[in-house]
């Protein structure tokens, strides 16, 4: 079992592991920045220890204060969080370098699934369904009229040199594809130096549905799914367990296919393997392996009953996998939002500050994430997530009914947040019916943001 | 003397991205609405646009300073 833990995060995730840590007899060490001074990460842990200025890069990403940090403190262990460092296959190396136990993976296999074409690659290999498209470049037009046949319409034709969505082409039908292809190899010869492309066929209408799982690097479970299809410019808002569009049997594929992704890598730590679901064609496809703990975890957890930053800790420690898949099952439906320091009236700005009063909900089946406190000043050097409000009930109805009741109960005073949106959207139709997917929310977005309006409390 | 002042709080930056050079160099003239720097608010970005015109720019903060609002960014002559 680890004895000491340096915690190379901040905010409500920092508050989240050291409780775990605590709860397992760990030691706990925060890092802070010069704005986080007065955090309550930093007041919480056991002890605290000061990494320099408030851009996260001269500290919360800065290796070198960070490893300092530790060895000052005896560390035997760091825990990276989520963001910053946490998909940092350097970072994974250095920790192991310094003779420190980093709570994740090996830096290989962070690298190995943060490289698309090799991620993808290891997905197909071990049996998990992706996107239908080329297995890399295509060699000209006749091999693409192939690739079409996998792929159907509409399809994508990227520059394989292009990104940030440069060069990238979508084709309707085959007259568009005949004439596509050749103006894209010639525009991606121009402006890159390359005339190589890709294909791959586009999802137009898809939930987002992921898979968490646990590993040992031997062996591996999956905790079931979420949902995580209300999404603002590919930002999760809104996160659900287990998801209403899956069938027991189209569960047990996906799930498995995860699994069998986990053991292909000999993947250690918590992950989470995402994935399009496209209803229309009852078909998932892999999209990305994320390998660090999710702010979405806590869903996983409500339904599961599992302290998924738990097992991270114990098996980071050398323990193998406490729970064999049959350990592991599901009771009710949970729920997590999203508060962040934005007012969505005003097309989410950012909304730093101080928070004079604070009030909580409680109450059966719900739990609340966060670093706020009343008096407490959110720095706008970070992300603005404030916390996050999780509610399980025994149906989604009845979790539908707890969030609207929870955030009825929740006051923050002096900051606008992005609770009018979790009010509207509890009350929404289309929400109620489960009837969406990753573009509903800025579709509905156009129409409702106006009325959104946080109250500022005094 | 003017002062160009930060609309908002958070990290200031002179240039677009770290490979672009600054928008502004000490000593350039400034127009009104002339964008003179970044500044980024919890991850999203602003532009900071001079709100009076006037030569001899100094910057009395250095890139990724953090800012409070209202914070003097610069000055002018």
């Amino acid at each position: 079992m680890l004895k000491r833990l340096l915690i190379a995060n901040r905010g409500e995730i920092a508050v989240r592991i050291i409780r775990a840590a605590r709860d397992l007899g760990i030691a706990t060490v925060a890092v802070y920045s010069d704005a986080d001074r007065d955090a309550l990460h930093v007041q919480i842990a056991d002890q605290a220890v000061a990494i320099g200025p408030p851009a996260a890069k001269k500290s919360y990403l800065n290796m070198a204060a960070i490893l300092k940090a530790a060895a000052d403190t005896d560390c035997d262990s760091i825990h990276p969080g989520y963001g910053f460092l946490a998909e940092n296959a350097g970072f994974s190396d250095a920790v192991s370098a310094a003779g420190l136990v980093f709570v994740g993976p090996s830096g290989d296999a962070i690298r190995l699934m943060g490289d698309k074409v090799a991620a993808r690659s290891a997905a197909a290999a071990a049996g998990v369904p992706v996107v239908p498209g080329s297995d890399g470049r295509v060699a000209g037009i006749e091999a693409g009229r192939h690739v079409l046949l996998d792929t159907g319409f509409p399809v994508m034709i990227k520059a394989a040199a292009g990104g940030g969505g440069r060069g990238i082409r979508i084709a309707a039908d085959l007259a568009a594809f005949e004439q596509a292809f050749p103006q894209a190899e010639a525009e991606a010869l121009a402006a890159f130096g390359d005339g190589g492309l890709y294909m791959e066929k586009v999802i137009t209408r898809a939930r987002h549905i992921e898979v968490q799982i646990l590993g040992d690097g031997v062996d591996a479970v999956h905790c079931f799914e979420r949902e995580c299809s209300l999404q603002r410019r590919r930002q999760k808002v809104w996160e659900e367990a287990p998801s209403l569009v899956l069938t027991p049997r189209l569960r047990e594929q996906l799930c498995g296919s995860a699994v069998a992704l986990a053991r292909a890598v000999g993947y250690s730590g918590a992950g989470t393997v995402e994935y399009l679901y496209d209803d229309a064609a009852d078909r998932f496809y892999f999209i990305e392996m994320n390998t660090r703990i999710q702010v979405e975890h806590p869903v996983t957890e409500m339904i599961t009953g599992i302290d998924l930053v738990a097992e991270m800790l114990r098996i980071a420690g050398g323990e193998p996998l406490r729970l064999r898949q049959a350990d592991i099952g599901t009771r009710g439906h949970a729920i997590e939002v999203r508060i962040n320091a934005e007012d969505p009236s005003r097309d989410f700005a950012p909304f730093p500050g101080t928070v004079t009063d604070l009030r909580l909900p409680g109450g059966p089946g719900v739990r609340f994430d966060s670093m706020l406190y009343p008096g407490y000043t959110v720095p706008p050097f970070y992300d603005s997530l404030l916390a996050k409000l999780i509610v399980h009930g025994e149906t989604r109805e009845a979790a539908l009914v707890r969030l609207q009741r929870a955030l009825s109960e929740l006051q923050i005073g002096g900051i606008k947040t992005t609770k009018p949106l979790f009010q509207a959207l509890a009350a929404d139709p289309s929400v109620q019916s489960s009837d969406f997917h990753t573009r509903w929310l800025e579709g509905w977005l156009q129409t409702h943001a106006a009325r959104l309006t946080p109250e500022l409390e005094p | 003397m003017a002062q160009l002042l930060s609309p908002l709080p958070g990290t200031f930056y002179r240039s677009s991205a770290p490979d672009q050079p600054p928008y502004k160099a000490d000593g350039d003239a400034v127009a009104v609405g002339d964008v003179i720097g970044l500044i980024e608010v919890m991850k999203s970005f602003h532009e900071v646009k001079a709100d009076v015109a006037g030569a001899g720019l100094r910057f009395v903060v250095d890139n990724e300073d953090p800012v409070m609002a209202g914070a003097v960014l610069a000055e002018l002559t």
